[in-house]
């Protein structure tokens, strides 16, 4: 097992994966856990596609992935909020849009661009080797950001999430808080896209917060268990990928699909 | 007959071009027991997100008694799909009504978490407290809420239909346990009612609107009056068709 470790360790992309990967599995089990209680898990999934068509038009354009990337995304998640929220597109209808319609312009870049090729797979269905030396620096800087504010903001996330009118009524700015939460789940996507693919990210967001949901009564006994769960997932996924040589992303998703169907096991007879 | 906690004067609120509360008037005085009632579509839920401060009436106005700020009112809303599966401690759902208090700084202090026991007892509910809020009874989880709307409320609560799907049985003891925090503490009682024959039962004050006007007085002017006759009636009426 500890060779193993040390054998995975010793290739530079492995360890920039698993840097990479420990913090957007952290943030994304936290955001995850407010947005599934929120009933915004599929915003994630909007945000990732778009994600993908961003980071085609950037590649094809050749500008810098991130520096693109990430300004859309968020603007994205914005205008999915203001949409939801005015109802005159509902929620689900403007995240089915934004999601074909991101992924149908990508399709359209990255075929213009460079043709069909191994890069358009990798953004659909992730790449550990996408992550490099600047990616650790933007994704440690971004991570740490996300941890601050959701710890800072933590008592008034549980407010805004459990109730909002409650939370109103008291004088709460909860706009505010519900723009914080799109833009830092913009931000994770961001991140985990390129490791995890377009396609599977907001697995990571809603899986762990699902299962541990299953699990636990308390609020921070559910984000406690999603952390656990999302970094479980995250590290035996690698293993799994580094092991048998399949996509990071697929692994961590396989993996995280068991440990929920476990879960729902456990809750199962615990009820009987 | 203390200071006045809430008066509407002529107040009109409405959604769009739609008119649904038009031209209200009425006061709520300290130590008032108020049940708001009337048949579905007359702006009960509308005229109690006004009081909230959530809704802005389209002409007339609310003002709050003397000392009372809006983050000082106690609200109890109607349940929602979403708490009703939601996983967090009774503790950590009564501690969050401290959050308009508490201001942009983080956490909760050591005053916040007294307040929160302190209404946990008050309430009767402290052995519950490390219990989920989605295992409890509806019962249960109404005294949660109003034991959170008490961290927040200095004076005056404020109640949305607390007793939709409750029995009869847990409905009368709701409606009890209020009549004793309006009494034993003197916490002004606001609330919307769909219960007619508990409202009457523990209210002082009543609110009745209608379509076609509305009556303002205490329960034993309203029971007198020709609308609570004919209301009265159609609701009798209506639960015995069912």
């Amino acid at each position: 097992m500890i060779s193993y470790l040390s054998e995975m360790l010793s290739y530079p992309f492995m360890a920039r994966a698993l840097i990479v990967g420990t913090l957007v599995s952290l943030c994304a089990a936290l955001l995850g856990t407010s947005l599934v209680l929120k009933r915004y898990s599929m915003i994630g999934d909007g945000l990732s596609h778009v994600g993908f068509g961003a980071l085609a038009v950037a590649s094809a354009l050749h500008l810098a992935p991130m520096a693109v990337t990430i300004p859309v995304v968020v603007l994205a998640a914005f205008v999915l909020l203001r949409l939801s929220e005015s109802g005159r597109l509902r929620g689900d209808a403007a995240t089915a849009v934004f999601s074909t319609g991101a992924l149908a312009i990508g399709v359209m870049a990255a075929s213009l661009g460079t043709g069909m090729n191994a890069d358009l797979n990798s953004y659909l269905f992730g790449s550990v080797l996408a992550a490099s030396r600047e990616d650790v620096a933007v994704s440690a800087v971004l991570s740490a950001v996300v941890l601050a504010l959701y710890l800072f903001f933590y008592e008034k996330l549980f407010a805004v999430t459990f109730d909002e009118t409650f939370a109103r009524a008291t004088g709460m700015k909860t706009g505010l808080f519900h723009t914080l939460l799109a833009v830092l789940t913009a931000i994770v996507v961001v991140l985990g896209m390129r490791m995890m693919g377009a396609l599977l990210i907001s697995s990571l967001i809603i899986f762990p917060a699902l299962t541990s949901m299953r699990l636990f009564k308390s609020y921070r006994g559910v984000i406690g268990g999603a952390v656990v769960f999302s970094l479980a997932g995250f590290f035996t996924g690698m293993g799994i990928s580094f092991r048998y040589g399949t996509p990071a992303g697929a692994g961590i998703v396989v993996v995280d699909l068991a440990l929920f169907c476990i879960g729902c096991g456990i809750a199962w007879v615990r009820e009987r | 007959m203390g200071e006045f906690c809430i008066a509407c004067d002529r107040v009109t609120l409405s959604y769009e071009n739609q008119v649904v509360v038009r031209d209200l008037s009425f006061t709520v005085s300290e130590g008032d027991y108020l049940c708001i009632i009337g048949e579905n579509g007359t702006g009960k839920t509308t005229l109690m997100r006004g009081l909230l401060g959530l809704k802005k009436p389209s002409s007339g106005s609310i003002v709050l008694g003397p000392g009372i700020r809006r983050s000082q009112i106690g609200y109890v809303p109607q349940e929602t799909p979403v708490q009703r599966d939601f996983p967090a401690s009774v503790w950590e759902v009564v501690l969050s009504g401290c959050i308009g208090e508490r201001g942009m700084r983080p956490g909760f202090g050591r005053k916040e978490k007294k307040l929160a026991q302190e209404k946990l007892e008050i309430l009767g509910i402290a052995d519950l407290k490390k219990k989920s809020f989605r295992e409890l009874s509806g019962g249960q989880r109404q005294r949660v809420l109003l034991a959170r709307s008490l961290c927040a409320a200095k004076k005056l609560i404020l109640l949305d239909e607390p007793t939709v799907g409750l029995d009869p049985l847990a409905t009368e003891e709701f409606y009890h346990l209020l009549l004793d925090l309006n009494r034993d503490l003197g916490i002004t009682v606001v609330m919307v009612s769909h219960a007619i024959q508990e409202a009457l039962g523990h209210s002082d004050h009543i609110l009745y609107l209608s379509r076609t006007g509305s009556f303002f007085g205490t329960t034993q002017e309203y029971l007198s009056s020709s609308e609570a006759g004919r209301f009265l009636k159609r609701c009798r009426g209506g639960r015995e068709k069912t």
